[in-house]
């Protein structure tokens, strides 16, 4: 245990973490903006497998892993528009059309996949930064890795510049929180969600291909399964910040290469430890929603941001104009 | 600016919100818009603002029509609106809610923002910080974070729909002086409100709707009784009563009071005997749907006892209440009343005594099609809730009452039907008084009032400020006491 526990804090360990989290990375980053513009895309297990084997075949029959990437952007943005239109345009339920395209997408994907099952790889080029990389412990933690992993922070704080210093920004969480007052102030609320679900669709398609093509290299059956509903959960535990979000990611990785790191010592207990985020979330959940806490941090700003969890008012709400 | 609107017609559906508005409003004038709740004021506003357009009829601003397809035309053109509940975000800083929408750079310069907004704040005595979240601010605070929002875009017509709604009268007090102090420097205010005080307060000139139409204008200062009549209209001719010879006790209310807000200053003591019909009046939000929910056992009240049938109920739930034959009827039919969704035959069976596990609805829909024929309810046993007209859905909620009454508990039972269904609502309350059911009613129609009741409450900001013996008294006498006056004496009793 001791030793495991020495082992998780070790440089390779935390890099690993650093360099795993790339595809839950891109992902929630995807569904944060989309939830925060106020559609809830609940097809991210299924486009995000579905945009995995999209980047895999593409990259595959091109032989260029850079052209994956597009491809899968692509996909996972077809997929969160039908979650669009269906919301905006056929008033469709936004949870419903989004299990019906996770189902369909996975099995969708399984069945295009079968002939590329156990095709060799190809994967993402490593580069470290020269220089920044020989850095001792923050060289190899951050700047060995290779360029997706690093366009992944790179979303991830371009994200939040985004959202909390830019005037679109402000906007798109306006459409989220309150469509009406959005309306009131001129910004045009449907076209904006369309957008903002696309960017955050491709997104996911993104954090689809960085798996197949950086993670987990190469199609298997199914290999994304489960990721997607751990992206849908890291939002919630992220409070729909998209710096939080991160840190639940790494969260997240952390509690996995722990669990890896166990198995030799504790085999029942490596079962277990993967599926902590979900217990953890509920308990975070009740926690920034229990009303005394909410009272008292309301006098320490600080704190209530950093632990504040105000879900988009008008998420999975349709908006229209009369 | 100076600004008119022209035979405004708005129809949703077969409801006419708006039915040839006209009204002008003059460069500097605190304008009031006064009328009952669902007169079309906000109606008639929204159009004015940009978020319904209007079906015929012109706005013309500063002598020029303008074509307003949505909020942001309003606000371009200098007609900024504050909504009764103002259009803020609550998790957003009060800077951020300030910046949002306003033209300007792609990155947001919160820092200038914020020096503009702490000089307009300023300027107007008001005190935000712009770091608070909107959430931890209160209703007045965050009205007068869109007043500044929208004199910062450049609003030249300010439209108010009941800001007074839920903040302290301090706030009020605070609210109007800004408001004069923004008139003066030559806006044109527009004040909407059923408050009638209120706008006789406040207001340079009164424009009155009812029923979508406009029904009276006047310069202010008038007496208050004869913004009464235009609101509520002269009562043509009082009917003869039947004399309905009254029996035992059926509630007694013994000085109950409320912990806060309406109701809570001064004790209320009433006996209603059986057979006897109690009208209710005064303005809206006096505190009348306080004291029903009181009667009917879905509010408790702090301090005093009520009794019905002479049984004592302080402190009972309101099931024991429905079990001792007290019924309340809302006035949001479909929001309180029935059900959207279900359809008449689904609401008979959910009123009705068979408490079977199974639900015959072969027999439910016998019995359907039976009370739809005998309340003469246009529509099948198959109709929504929703689908009805108002009056038919009156027609519902009677016909879903128990056989045995003790007290009706009724809010407004004719607004908005036809004369067919009101005389006809009126026929069935009368006949079920015959059989010695206790009535009590809040209406906005004197009319109403002064022929159906025996006793009149009147209620004014939270009290009972009269109580007339209906055969006594007049609409003047009523009027006066709705305004607020005791009749004999000078002055708004406040």
């Amino acid at each position: 245990m001791i030793n495991a526990l020495v082992d998780m804090f070790d440089t390779a360990t935390i890099a690993s973490i650093v360099a795993g989290a790339s595809a839950l990375m891109f992902a929630t980053m995807g569904e944060t903006i989309s939830e925060k513009a106020g559609v809830i895309n609940l097809s991210v297990d299924g486009s995000m497998m579905l945009s995995a084997l999209a980047g895999f075949v593409v990259a595959f029959e091109t032989d260029n892993v850079w052209l994956g990437f597009p491809a899968a952007a692509v996909a996972g943005m077809i997929v969160a528009l039908v979650v669009a239109f269906g919301s905006i345009k056929l008033s469709l339920n936004q949870v419903a059309v989004g299990f019906v395209l996770f189902a369909l997408c996975t099995e969708l994907s399984r069945f295009l996949g079968q002939s590329y099952v156990g095709r060799p790889p190809v994967g993402v080029p490593a580069w470290d930064i020269p220089g920044l990389s020989s850095i001792p412990f923050f060289g190899p933690v951050l700047f060995d890795h290779n360029l997706m992993v690093y366009l992944a922070y790179i979303t991830v704080i371009a994200t939040y510049l985004f959202m909390y210093r830019t005037r679109r920004g402000l906007e798109l969480q306006g459409i989220g929180e309150r469509p009406e007052a959005a309306h009131a102030r001129g910004v045009p609320v449907n076209r904006l969600r369309y957008f903002y679900t696309a960017l955050g669709g491709a997104l996911i398609g993104i954090g689809g291909a960085a798996f197949s093509l950086d993670v987990i290299l190469g199609w298997s059956d199914r290999p994304t399964r489960n990721l997607g509903w751990i992206v849908l959960a890291i939002v919630i535990f992220g409070g729909w910040h998209p710096l939080r979000a991160a840190i639940g990611v790494l969260l997240f990785g952390a509690l996995q290469a722990y669990a890896i790191n166990l198995v030799p010592e504790y085999p029942s207990l490596s079962q277990v430890l993967p599926s902590i985020p979900f217990p953890a979330m509920i308990v975070v959940l009740v926690i920034v929603n229990w009303k005394a806490l909410l009272k008292w941090l309301d006098r320490y700003p600080f704190l209530r941001a950093i632990l504040r969890s105000d879900p988009p008012t008008a998420i999975g709400t349709r908006f229209e104009v009369n | 600016m100076s600004l008119e609107l022209r035979d405004i017609h708005k129809h949703f559906g077969p409801v006419r919100a708006n039915d040839g508005i006209s009204i002008t409003v003059e460069t500097g004038t605190l304008h009031g818009l006064l009328g009952e709740n669902g007169a079309g004021k906000s109606t008639l506003m929204k159009v004015l603002s940009g978020f319904h357009s209007a079906d015929s009829g012109e706005i013309i601003l500063d002598g020029k029509t303008i074509k307003l397809a949505s909020p942001v035309d309003a606000i371009a053109a200098g007609i900024g609106m504050l909504h009764q509940d103002p259009l803020v975000f609550l998790p957003f800083s009060v800077i951020d809610n300030f910046v949002l929408g306003s033209p300007g750079e792609r990155r947001l310069d919160r820092a200038a923002a914020t020096r503009e907004l702490n000089e307009l704040s300023e300027r107007y005595g008001f005190n935000l910080d712009p770091e608070t979240p909107a959430r931890l601010l209160t209703v007045g605070e965050r009205q007068q974070l869109e007043i500044l929002r929208l004199l910062w875009l450049g609003a030249r017509v300010l439209i108010l729909d009941e800001p007074t709604t839920g903040i302290s009268a301090d706030q009020r007090a605070k609210l109007f002086v800004t408001l004069k102090a923004l008139a003066k420097e030559g806006m044109s205010v527009i004040f909407v409100s059923h408050k009638l005080e209120e706008v006789a307060d406040l207001c340079e000139r009164v424009t009155v709707m009812t029923r979508g139409k406009v029904v009276g204008e006047a310069e202010l200062p008038v007496p208050p009784e004869q913004l009464v009549e235009m609101m509520f209209g002269q009562a043509i001719e009082i009917r003869d009563r039947d004399q309905v010879s009254l029996g035992s006790s059926h509630l007694a209310l013994d000085s109950i009071r409320t912990a806060t807000g309406l109701l809570s200053e001064e004790p209320i003591s009433l006996e209603v005997q059986a057979g006897e019909v109690i009208g209710i009046a005064g303005m809206e939000g006096s505190g009348q749907d306080t004291f029903l929910r009181i009667c009917c056992g879905m509010r408790a009240p702090k301090e005093g006892r009520v009794a019905v049938g002479g049984q004592d109920m302080t402190g009972k739930h309101y099931r024991d209440y429905l079990a001792a034959d007290v019924k309340y009827l809302p006035a949001g039919r479909l929001e309180e009343g029935l059900i959207e969704g279900l359809t008449i035959t689904e609401h008979f069976v959910l009123a009705g005594e068979d408490r079977s596990f199974f639900v015959d609805w072969g027999a439910a829909r016998k019995r359907a099609v039976e009370q739809v024929e005998h309340y003469t309810i246009k529509g099948t046993e198959a109709s929504t809730a929703e689908s009805l007209s108002g009056g038919n859905q009156q027609r519902v909620l009677l016909a879903m009452l128990p056989a045995e009454l003790t007290v009706l508990l009724m809010e407004h039972p004719t607004r908005g039907l036809d004369i067919e269904s009101a005389d006809w609502v009126w026929e069935q309350l009368l006949a079920r008084r015959e059989q010695g059911t206790s009535i009590l009613f809040a209406s906005a129609d004197l009319d109403e009032l002064l022929r159906y009741s025996d006793r009149i409450l009147v209620f004014f900001s939270g009290r009972v400020i009269g109580e007339l013996d209906a055969s006594a008294t007049n609409v003047d006498e009523i009027g006066l006491l709705i305004g607020g006056r005791r009749s004999g004496t000078e002055g708004v009793a406040s």
